[in-house]
């Protein structure tokens, strides 16, 4: 859905990994960015209705940007930057908040 | 636990001007902001930009890379700036908790100033939930952080002046949108006209509105003005835009839609400390009681910029100053008289900055429809909680947000009310026919975001006097 401006300085190429497929990104980008560019699509599922969700803010207010990194569930894609060989899974069901006290 | 005379919350134009007068009347000075980079919203990834990215820089325009003055005073002053850092609680005796790089920990502060500006108001409208809806704000983050512009057909929604900004950066950028579909109603160019005399006093930004005006004009971008009645259609993404237009149904194809109504201060961490809040009609958002020097009603804590108020970045800046002279003297670093003397011209374009906003107040408030959507619209979209069903437990008993909460789980996802806050306060007042200030808002508890449980752990050994 989005494309790069053709800045002259291009920082280094990398890959990281969405649901298995490798995609190519750059150092510095966010990894919300890293998955619009690839039309990645739905990025999680609400636990309520099972509905699709993809970044709304992108400043880390709505928390629509949740994924999987790394093994680790809860992560805002838009807060975070891509790191070569990143595993990112769609998140599924429920944000684990640790506020129940 | 680390300690420090002043923690300053937010590296935008308010928290970067602060840590500058600050650290300049020789205080020590903690700076933490949760993005990897100083700038805050409006200068966000300056340093980036200006280093790598020349044609994005120009693109933005002058009042974006005025940002990098500010950057780069941050980078010359002995200041403890920690990109990165997520603040998660803060407690009146000024133990501020912040997560960075995996690991939480605390820090104890003599002053806080919180700078942690502005959320753009949510736009509940039918379909906002679909991918491919996002805000405007968001749109120009991929544009400044990113370098990304989008390459299939986008609408933009609503009013203000972001809006017609990011059009115009689009446009400049050779990505313009395919429309924009402005809900600003005739009536309201006419209310506004009133403080078009006031507002002349700003000369500067109303030629800036007009220029942008005209670029867009000029380029041919096809403008609907006075809509209502805006929905997004599409099932599992969002593919077109629908509204009312001079008495006609359109619908107007799109892969991207960027929503927007103005921005209102976030009031997260004031919220939390409790400090007292006041219901600003013109604004139509909650912002925390200030005095002249900008401090709250709790003790220590202050707030500058656009968190305490909608007024722009240059008086963002301004008032990080002001707040920052006021805590030097409250540290005995700088006399009253010295104090007041910097301030007065401070305070004089302060003044000067607010003279645009009640013109933009009146033009740009946002339609009923979006601060109290229909029925069917969700309004929390974490816990997917429609506007009838709290019209429904209001009409059951239901008196307040917290008690709205409780009944629904509206405000419990982790989002913690910043999108619902607003609209569900809203949806209250006028189910009861009550004022806001009688309504409230959500009781705000740490942690402000979700946080692994191995972290909270992770701090608590490190607490631990045993280990
Ligand atoms: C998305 C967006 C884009 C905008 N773009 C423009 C623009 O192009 N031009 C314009 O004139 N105005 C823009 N604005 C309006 C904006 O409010 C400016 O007036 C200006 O940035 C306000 O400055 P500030 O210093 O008050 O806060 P900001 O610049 O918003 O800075 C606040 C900082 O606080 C940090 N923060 C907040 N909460 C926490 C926390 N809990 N822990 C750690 N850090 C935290 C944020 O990461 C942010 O960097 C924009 C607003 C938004 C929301
Ligand atoms: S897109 Fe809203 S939190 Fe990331």
């Amino acid at each position: 859905m989005f494309r790069r401006i053709d800045d002259a300085v291009r920082p280094a190429g990398i890959t990281i990994w969405f649901e298995g497929q490798s995609l190519h990104a750059q150092a510095g980008d966010s990894l919300a960015a890293a998955l619009l560019i690839h039309d990645a699509g739905a990025f999680r599922t609400t636990p309520v209705s099972g509905a699709p969700r993809a970044p709304y803010c992108l400043m880390g207010v709505c928390f629509d940007c949740l994924v999987e990194v790394d093994g680790v569930p809860n992560r805002q894609a838009c807060m975070i930057e891509v790191r070569d060989g990143m595993q990112v899974r769609r998140q599924h069901g429920p944000a684990g908040v640790a506020d129940d006290g | 636990m680390d300690s420090a005379d002043v923690a300053i919350i937010g590296a935008g134009p308010a928290g970067l001007a602060a840590a500058e007068t600050l650290a300049a009347a020789g205080a020590s000075v903690v700076l933490l902001d949760e993005q990897q980079m100083p700038g805050g919203q409006i200068y966000r990834g300056i340093e980036a930009v200006q280093a790598l990215r020349r044609q994005t820089l120009s693109l933005l325009g002058s009042d974006y890379a005025a940002g990098a003055t500010l950057a780069k005073a941050l980078r010359n002053a002995p200041v403890d700036y920690q990109p990165g850092s997520m603040v998660w609680d803060v407690s009146r005796d000024l133990v501020i908790h912040y997560s960075r790089e995996g690991r939480s920990q605390g820090l104890h502060a003599r002053h806080l100033l919180i700078a942690s500006g502005a959320l753009e108001r949510p736009v509940p409208i039918p379909g906002w939930t679909l991918p491919g809806v996002m805000t405007v704000g968001a749109l120009q983050i991929l544009l400044k952080s990113d370098g990304l512009v989008p390459r299939v057909p986008l609408v933009l929604a609503g009013s203000g002046p972001l809006l017609l900004l990011l059009a115009v950066q689009l446009l400049k950028a050779g990505a313009p949108p395919a429309a924009i579909v402005e809900t600003v109603p005739r009536r309201a160019y006419r209310s506004a006209a009133r403080h078009v005399p006031r507002a002349l006093q700003g000369w500067r930004s109303l030629m800036k509105g007009r220029r942008w005006i005209r670029t867009l004009t000029h380029a041919g971008v096809p403008w609907y003005r006075g809509c209502t009645n805006l929905r997004v259609e599409g099932a599992d993404r969002a593919t077109g835009l629908a509204f009312h237009h001079a008495g006609r149904t359109e619908t107007i194809a799109a892969d991207v839609i960027g929503l927007h109504q103005g921005v209102v201060p976030n009031v997260q961490l004031t919220r939390l400390l409790d400090c007292e809040h006041v219901w600003d009609a013109s604004q139509r958002c909650f912002r925390p009681r200030l005095d002249d020097w900008l401090a709250t009603t709790v003790d220590g804590v202050s707030v500058a910029g656009d968190g305490g108020g909608i007024f722009g970045a240059v008086a963002a800046e301004w008032q990080g100053r002001l707040a920052g002279l006021n805590i030097a003297h409250r540290l005995d670093r700088l006399p009253s008289a010295e104090r007041d003397r910097q301030a007065a011209p401070m305070r004089a374009a302060l003044a000067r900055e607010r003279t645009v906003r009640p013109l933009l107040d009146t033009l740009y408030q946002p339609p009923p429809d979006v601060l109290r959507p229909a029925d069917e619209v969700v309004v929390c979209r974490c816990e997917e909680v429609s506007a009838g069903r709290i019209r429904e437990a209001v009409r059951l008993g239901c008196s307040g947000p917290n008690q709205a909460k409780s009944f629904l789980r509206c405000g419990m996802g982790p989002c913690q009310g910043r999108i619902c806050g607003l609209p569900v306060a809203e949806i209250i007042a006028e189910t009861r026919g009550v004022d806001l200030d009688d309504v409230g808002y959500y009781r705000i508890r740490p942690p402000l975001k979700p946080l692994p449980l191995m972290e909270l752990a992770g701090l608590a050994a490190d607490n631990d006097p045993a280990q």
